[in-house]
């Protein structure tokens, strides 16, 4: 009880940048990226139920609420603000627009990050794939008709760029 | 102008949410990161007994916890607020526990300091003595009981059917409502076939992925309060009741919600923050964990005893409903969910005689107050389920039984309240056709039994409420839209704008909708029970027309003749690019309350929402294992501003109540919750969800609402659960009476019938 002000220097890249930061044992990721100011991996369930803590560490998808920050270093770690290229938003993203794929938008980062992973995957997933693939992130809204529409818009996009 | 569909641009398009860049770019703000200099974190520590008196706290070891500010219980805030108790209906519930614990979670002291994990340590070292008193969980009991939870009752005074009950002692009874309508008695001693069902649901919880949050920023004459809250303007004028402050002197700041669903309403954290921030000096936030939002306020478990007399052709000749409402050990709004729900828990039929009974009821449960529906689930779920019994019963076809009675439009409804508006026959016809209820239905055969199942519902309104707004016209001609709704994700910033857009012809996209912030944005009762595109709907209307009469009489002064650009008029009236003209609206329907003898009114709600299901589904018959082949859900809602954000809005209510009727239930140990997280209480999930699902909002035009609109978020969760129950008695027999109906439940009830027969 008595290490949380102990402090760990950490290195990594973060959407392709280099940050140098310190770090509490105890501290997970969710709020190592709330204090870089990002903003769009959220802790929810804090039990890595939902989804909502989705980052991307070395191209696999991990919860940021279980994974202390202390773990990051020396990784790549990939975010939902790391989607968006020079103002142009990434296909998933406009797919889950397109099809109006959330509501509140809370979980949205989260299933747009595992969709990627599926995508890169799975090209052409069947429903059947989808719904297995995304079965660990959870919306309380229920968009779920609409991600699923989403997903397949996404796969399309992809296919024809 | 008119406003009828085919002649409008902006309502009635499918445009995307405002923010829907935001959200998928995870740049959305929400309380959640909302971060001051100087900020304190609070971590809340919580009763461990059901129901008990405070002997003492032990809060030395926190305290002396290196890194922690503050640790404060009752007395500390009684200091700043003597008497600091809260609640929309009764002012029940106090900041931190004063003398008594009525619930386990029940919060009894706080720990500030900069560092969550050093006030979560510190958390952990409070220790508090109780005796323990015998507590009261079950809502039938507590309308008896010896035990009781509150010493007396002390309605807050706002709602006028509540003031009989100041000072009352010895009671859990924190409302009852009675409906006379004929002479049921007579009808039940004399008619042919009189049925008798009772029904129970459970305690769920709403469990927003946003999880409630709230931070204060507390002075003595200015206090700033960011918060996930449903209700900008409850919370300001609450706060400012409590700290005996004028209303200007409290600002409510409410970014976009991660979900609501009636979890954030009246005062949850805001008290709290409020009152130590003020103790502190220092800016506080409090952030709950997924546990602890099991702690704050729930969907009400019900009894629900219903019975009907119902003559040979299946012609319902009386009904009397008798629900019991367990609200936990704060009224919260509960009282206005067993009222207003009262209205019309006989179902929306046309039954002469009706005798209605309906009890609020404190237990050492934790709260319970609005999800999703305002009690109608929980009624549709008895009358829906029992409209089935007695057409089996009678070997008469559920659809028929359901077409003989239903109540048609212009006939009074059980209050007496003449039907206008209500498409309800139409709804029950379109998931009739939808399901193919007239074709041959595949039952299935050997372990997989096939079977399906429709419910009709209905719902009055709360009234009276207020809704105001101001649209205000920039020199450049653009526009802002200031209004106190709330978008917890329902997109009323965006259907909004569509009205805004449509009126003064501008694009949708090119609207700003400045988010609730009480100094700037004018008051709205809040944002529930579907109420918004109704209540603010209108008074966007009305601001916007204002603001498009000042600009037309400015023109006009102007000579400047049709068409001219709005910038225009604003260059030669003020002989630049400056200037501004406001445009303000306000709404609040008639309404004629119950009268206090026979609980009947003239003027029940400004409008009916109106929902029907129907299901098909498959049980494993070796399993009870369930699964949902097919759901339909059919609504009226007036004409939709955005059809496929209604759309939306429809499968994602309907989900909800899914997870309600199958798998979600709050599992109590002594008052304890054994399954407050996501491991234990299963919310629904991809898996979970029907391989297909059809949405209809029915052509309809609300007469008297914004551009035809009225009330969806609700509409589709109301019959889910009976029509369930009712597949499930068509595909094997056996009929669920209690919810979840969980594949032990429907196993067990199969067992029980093998070994009858």
């Amino acid at each position: 009880m008595k290490i949380v002000n102990q402090l760990i220097p950490i290195q990594f890249k973060l959407n392709g940048k280099t940050i140098e930061t310190e770090v509490q044992a105890q501290q997970n990721i969710i709020e190592l990226l709330n204090k870089l100011n990002l903003k769009g991996a959220r802790e929810s369930c804090g039990q890595g139920l939902c989804g909502a803590c989705t980052v991307i560490v070395n191209n696999k998808a991990v919860s940021g609420c279980l994974e202390f920050a202390k773990s990051l270093d020396k990784t790549e770690v990939r975010t939902i603000e790391g989607l968006e290229i020079n103002g142009a938003l990434d296909p998933i993203q406009e797919s889950f627009i397109e099809t109006g794929a959330f509501q509140c938008g809370f979980c949205t980062p989260g299933f747009i990050l595992m969709t990627e992973q599926l995508l890169n995957q799975n090209s052409n997933p069947t429903d059947d794939e989808i719904r297995h693939y995304l079965s660990g992130n959870l919306c309380r809204c229920a968009a779920y008709p609409e991600i699923l529409k989403a997903v397949h818009l996404a796969a399309q996009k992809r296919a024809s760029k | 102008m008119s406003d009828y569909p085919n002649s409008l641009k902006e309502v009635g398009q499918s445009f995307p949410r405002k923010e829907a860049r935001h959200k998928v770019t995870g740049q959305t703000n929400y309380t959640h990161h909302i971060k001051l200099p100087g900020m304190l974190i609070g971590k809340i520590f919580r009763s461990t007994v059901a129901h008990g008196k405070i002997i003492s706290i032990d809060t030395s070891q926190a305290k002396a916890y290196p890194g922690v500010f503050a640790v404060y219980t009752s007395e500390d805030i009684k200091t700043i607020i003597p008497d600091p108790y809260y609640g929309p209906a009764f002012l029940d519930q106090p900041i931190l526990a004063i003398n008594k614990v009525h619930f386990v979670g029940e919060p009894v002291a706080i720990v500030l300091a900069e560092d969550i994990h050093i006030a979560e340590n510190a958390a952990q070292l409070i220790t508090a003595e109780y005796e323990e008193l015998p507590a009261v969980y079950d809502e039938i009991e507590a309308m008896s009981s010896d035990i009781v939870v509150h010493d007396e009752l002390k309605p807050s005074g706002t709602f006028p059917d509540l003031k009989h009950l100041h000072g009352k002692k010895n009671t859990n009874i924190a409302l009852d409502y009675h409906l006379k309508r004929g002479n049921t008695q007579a009808i039940f001693d004399s008619a042919e076939h009189v049925f008798e069902h009772t029904y129970h649901t459970q305690q769920v919880m709403h469990t927003p992925l946003e999880q409630m949050v709230s931070v204060a920023d507390a002075h003595q004459d200015q206090v700033t309060i960011y918060t996930a809250s449903q209700s900008p303007s409850f919370v300001r004028l609450e706060i400012a009741r409590l700290l005996g402050m004028r209303e200007n002197q409290i600002r409510v700041k409410v970014p976009h919600l991660g979900g609501g669903f009636g979890a954030k309403l009246y005062i949850k954290l805001e008290a709290l923050v409020v009152a130590t921030s003020l103790l502190t000096k220092r800016p506080v936030k409090i952030s709950l964990t997924m546990e602890e939002q099991f702690y704050t306020i729930t969907k009400h478990p019900t009894t629900f005893k219903i019975k009907s007399a119902v003559d040979k052709n299946g012609k319902i000749l009386a009904r009397r409903c008798d629900v019991w409402w367990n609200g936990g050990a704060y009224a919260d709004i509960g009282p206005r969910v067993t009222q207003k729900s009262g209205f019309t828990a006989a179902g929306p039929y046309d039954i002469e005689n009706v005798e209605i009974e309906s009890y609020a009821l404190y237990t050492n449960r934790p709260p319970s107050g609005a999800l999703r529906g305002f009690g109608i689930p929980q009624l549709v779920w008895a009358y829906e389920s029992h409209t089935d019994q007695i057409a089996r019963a009678l070997n008469i076809d559920p659809l028929e039984i359901r077409r003989k009675n239903i109540l048609k439009e212009g006939r009074p409804q059980a209050t007496g309240t003449i039907m206008k508006g209500a498409e309800i026959e139409k709804v029950l016809e379109s998931v009739a056709a939808k399901i193919d209820w007239s074709k041959p239905f595949d039952k299935g055969t050997g372990t997989i039994r096939r079977g399906r199942g429709i419910a009709i519902a209905f719902k009055a309104a709360v009234a009276p409420t207020t809704s105001t707004a101001i649209v205000m016209i920039n020199a450049d001609g653009s526009c802002i839209l200031s209004m106190s709704s709330v978008d917890m994700g329902q997109a009323s910033d965006t259907s909004m704008a569509q009205i805004v857009a449509e009126v003064l012809n501008l694009n949708t996209v090119d609207i700003k909708v400045s988010q609730p912030d009480t100094d700037m944005t004018p008051y709205d009762m809040a944002t529930l029970g579907s109420r918004s595109v109704y209540h603010m709907g209108k008074a966007v209307k009305l601001a916007a027309e204002d603001a498009k009469n000042k600009l037309e009489k400015m023109a006009q002064d102007l000579n400047l003749s049709k068409p001219y650009h709005f910038r225009d008029v604003f260059i030669k009236h003020y002989g630049m690019q400056a200037g501004s003209i406001l445009g303000f609206g306000s709404f609040i329907p008639s309404y004629t309350p119950p009268d206090k003898k026979d609980g009947s009114t003239l003027n029940a709600t400004p409008f009916w929402m109106v929902g029907g299901t129907g299901v098909e589904i498959s049980i494993d018959t070796e399993t009870g294992h369930i699964t949902i082949d097919r759901l339909i859900n059919v609504v009226d809602c007036g004409n939709p501003i955005n059809p496929k954000i209604v759309d939306t809005q429809l499968s994602g209510a309907a989900i909800m109540q899914l997870g309600f009727s199958l798998t979600e239930k709050m599992n109590l140990d002594a008052g304890q919750v054994t399954n407050a997280s996501f491991a234990d209480y299963k919310i629904p999930g991809f898996n979970d969800i029907p391989l297909v699902i059809e949405n209809e909002a029915i052509e309809a035009y609300q007469i008297d609402g914004p551009f035809g609109a009225k009330g969806v978020g609700e509409s589709a969760t109301f019959g889910v659960s009976p029509a369930i129950a009712n597949a499930i008695e068509d595909a094997v027999g056996v009929r669920i009476n209690e919810l979840p109906m969980t594949p032990e439940l429907i196993f067990n009830a199969m067992r029980k019938a093998q070994q009858k027969s």
